[in-house]
């Protein structure tokens, strides 16, 4: 991993605890997760103890303490998406998957995850593709994106 | 742009870009919101630019890339001025029509209107739609003429002329005087009176003093805050910085979740060409007033919606709450005054300051039993299972009726509307047959719901309101702090009784268990949001009670909702073999040959609904 992200992350903040969060928002922007040596540098970075900087990273639901898989799908589990099936959507991705919320699959292509609400309610159920949100998801509309993410990444892979 | 010293320069700045913007003809307004964005817009927005370039039309069109329009569900939407001609659903492929004949002939393009579903209709300008045409768009309106990328845009739209009023003219008493005769309560959830926040917090002792805009927007099913946030930041700030001179903070936080990345962004740069033209910063417009303000990012914890624990988490650390014998007003943010806002409410303080108190306080309702009303608008996210979904901005004291049916247009499918979820996780499902209570902070409250932050969720008939309470549960539980053991433990009880009424081994003496426990959570939790976790179930058997009846003693969830008490087959006679729910089944539990009946294996068969959703024959039953 090259250091250098970590220090321009750390630049200008060092030794305030109050942006704890905010840094930890743009390792995990950077990283995709939150990687247990980094923890131990923003602890002497900004001055709080490790346990401190752990908790809080345990603490908050957006971040994670291990790698995700390359293509993150996220089910949104707001009220809306509820009520239109965002249940199936979730049924359909683990099963299809074979892996449960929060898993990788041992290929390291898909990872399975939740949020309580992205604010796109309107057009529910949401899934959002490491970003991207598809809109008035099915699960027929799931499963034709998840073979077409890992037809993409095969794809890829005999290219190079 | 340079600084801007005096109210002089920016009214001169003001009338300098409205001189500039004189050959401007025609405006085309995309919206540009997260929920347009899903659908696309960014590639219509790119299309139409580059049609105007070919048809060299950049220097008297304006494309302005603006925040939500409110109708997400017809998305991508478009507004073009003169004319204000409304499309939806606009696809890049649309966009040399749209430049070719709207902008440079005039001509409506028929197909691109949007068409009543129930009367068949077309609406040619946002007011003949019923959508909007129940609406007072106070706030919402003012995403549609304003690039919130910009700071010109919002200044040409009068902007920033309250915050000059303010430091010309109006001493910090006299703000909050205001505020007070407006009547404006905190649209964020608990509808406490703004000014009261304001003049406790102006009259404690200490200079160090803060103001936070809370948009940690955690209800699953609403996303107001989002959206004028993300459509007009200059707005909220400009909110925050007439509080900010009232009660003498020098320091402001807006307070955002990270999930809402175009929020984020947006009030980044607002920020930043707020400093660039000295409008934050020192000695603003020349005043002795001085006031900056810095982004927050959450960490996805719904519990830091709750203002002591979003200060924890302003301050980098675990959103915990803790007591608040005394409010946050006094001791808030590093043990300082602090006075917290929700991004609406911010949202209506210029608007208050540039139209009088006595206009805000005309819309609404009066109250009565010692409640003074609600006054001004609410705006509402209209989700669920309803025809049209979007964004609402409604006159306190509409009746819900008018917003679910006449808004709304009903639910979709044909089937009836069972019940609407307001106020979030804090709030409780209403009937239809209270659908004639107004949106009113005292009066939805006194029904055993809340108007909250304003997420309004559609139920109809295929939702089970037992299910509905365990979902409550489930969030709740998983969004538990964990300090105090009420919440902590009450709503996992809670949620095991439920759990074995839709898992069919509910006791009837289970529901009076639920009610006391519920109302123990209430007494006893720590802080707002514990206080209200059990609505959800509250509210549910208050109004449901046969649901949980028919769960426990028939075994029965009609709703066809809960798993373990129900039962998928397929009909022989409206199956025709297409196969879609065999290629759709994740179990394997589906088989039949081609053209002939399918069968589903009972043994196999999870009950997920997958095959019911994708059925176009409606021959997936559910008994």
């Amino acid at each position: 991993m090259p250091p250098q992200t970590l220090d321009q992350i750390l630049e200008g903040r060092r030794s305030q605890p109050n942006q704890l969060i905010e840094v930890l928002q743009d390792i995990q922007g950077d990283y995709g997760y939150i990687p247990k040596e980094v923890i131990q540098s923003v602890s002497q970075g900004l001055g709080i103890p490790l346990i401190e900087v752990y908790r809080v990273a345990s603490f908050y639901k957006a971040f994670r303490l291990k790698p995700p898989g390359k293509n993150v799908l996220t089910m949104c589990m707001g009220t809306a998406c509820h009520v239109r099936g965002a249940r199936l959507l979730l049924d359909q991705a683990t099963v299809q998957l074979g892996v449960k919320q929060g898993e990788v699959t041992p290929d390291g292509l898909f990872s399975v995850e939740h949020v309580n609400c992205l604010g796109a309610c309107a057009l529910g159920p949401i899934v959002s593709e490491s970003g991207s949100y598809h809109h008035h998801m099915t699960p027929t509309k799931l499963r034709k994106l998840i073979e077409t993410l890992r037809h993409q990444k095969t794809e890829a892979h005999q290219n190079v | 742009m340079s600084r801007l010293n005096s109210f002089r320069e920016l009214e001169h700045l003001r009338q300098q870009l409205r001189e500039q913007r004189q050959n401007i003809t025609t405006t085309v307004m995309v919206c540009g919101g997260t929920g347009c964005q899903a659908s696309r817009s960014r590639a219509v927005i790119d299309a139409v630019s580059d049609e105007l370039s070919r048809q060299e039309l950049d220097m008297r069109v304006r494309l302005c890339v603006t925040g939500c329009h409110g109708f997400c569900e017809q998305g991508p939407v478009m507004i073009i001025e003169p004319g204000n001609v409304f499309y939806c659903h606009v696809s890049p492929e649309d966009a040399f029509e749209v430049v070719y004949q709207t902008v440079m002939k005039g001509e409506i393009i028929e197909r691109l209107l949007y068409t009543d579903p129930i009367s068949g209709k077309t609406a040619r300008i946002m007011s003949e739609i019923p959508f909007y045409r129940a609406q007072d768009r106070q706030i919402l309106s003012q995403n549609l003429n304003v690039d919130p990328c910009s700071i010109e845009d919002y200044i040409v739209a009068g902007g920033y002329s309250a915050l000059a009023r303010v430091l010309t003219s109006i001493t910090p008493e006299e703000v909050i005087e205001e505020i007070k005769s407006s009547g404006l309560r905190g649209r964020g959830g608990g509808g406490f009176p703004t000014a009261r926040k304001w003049s406790e917090s102006r009259a404690a002792p200490g200079d160090e003093k803060y103001v936070i805009c809370n948009a940690d927007e955690g209800d699953p099913g609403a996303y107001m805050d989002r959206c004028v946030l993300e459509g007009n930041p200059h707005l909220v700030l400009e909110g925050m910085m007439i509080g900010a001179w009232a009660v003498g903070a020098r320091k402001g936080y807006i307070y955002v979740r990270n999930e809402y990345p175009l929020a984020v962004k947006h009030s980044r740069i607002a920020v930043e060409q707020a400093r660039g033209l000295g409008l934050l910063g020192d000695n603003i417009l020349g005043s002795s007033f001085s006031f900056d303000v810095d982004i927050a990012r959450g960490g996805g914890a719904f519990v830091c919606g709750e203002s002591t624990a979003l200060m924890a988490s302003v301050e980098g650390k675990v959103g915990e709450p803790r007591p608040k014998d005394v409010h946050t007003a006094l001791d808030g943010l590093y043990h300082k005054p602090t006075t917290l806002n929700n991004v609406e409410t911010w949202a209506n303080v210029p608007s208050i300051i540039l139209n009088g108190s006595s206009w805000f306080a005309s819309k609404g309702t009066q109250g009565s039993k010692g409640s003074k009303g609600s006054k001004g608008t609410k705006i509402l996210a209209l989700t669920g299972r309803i025809k049209n979904t979007g964004l609402v901005e409604v006159a306190m004291g509409t009746p819900i009726r008018t917003v679910v049916f006449d808004i709304g247009g009903g639910a979709i499918n044909g089937k009836l509307v069972k019940a609407v979820q307001t106020g979030g996780p804090s709030g409780g499902c209403l009937p239809v047959d209270k659908f004639d209570l107004a949106i009113d902070f005292d009066v939805l409250y006194e029904a055993g719901s809340m108007i909250g932050s304003g997420g309004m969720v559609v139920m109809d008939e295929e939702t089970c309101m037992v299910d509905v309470a365990k979902y409550f549960l489930t969030f709740l539980q998983d969004e538990s702090c964990g300090k105090c053991l009420p919440c902590r433990l009450g709503i996992d009880r809670m949620l095991e009784m439920v759990t074995d009424i839709t898992d069919g081994r509910g006791r009837p003496e289970q529901l009076d268990l639920l009610e006391e426990l519920a109302d123990t959570v209430s007494q006893t939790a720590l802080c707002g949001l514990g206080k209200t976790a059990p609505n959800p179930v509250l509210s549910t058997l208050r109004y449901f009670r046969p649901e949980y009846e028919a769960h426990i003693r028939e075994k029965k969830c009609y709703a066809g909702v809960c798993k373990a008490l129900i039962t998928y087959s397929i009909d022989p006679d409206k199956c025709n073999g297409c196969g879609v729910c065999l290629r759709g089944c994740v179990y394997g539990a589906i088989t039949g040959s081609k053209k002939q009946a399918h069968v589903i294996d009972a043994q196999l068969c999870q009950k997920c609904g997958i095959c019911r959703s994708e059925c176009k024959f409606d021959a997936i039953q559910v008994v």
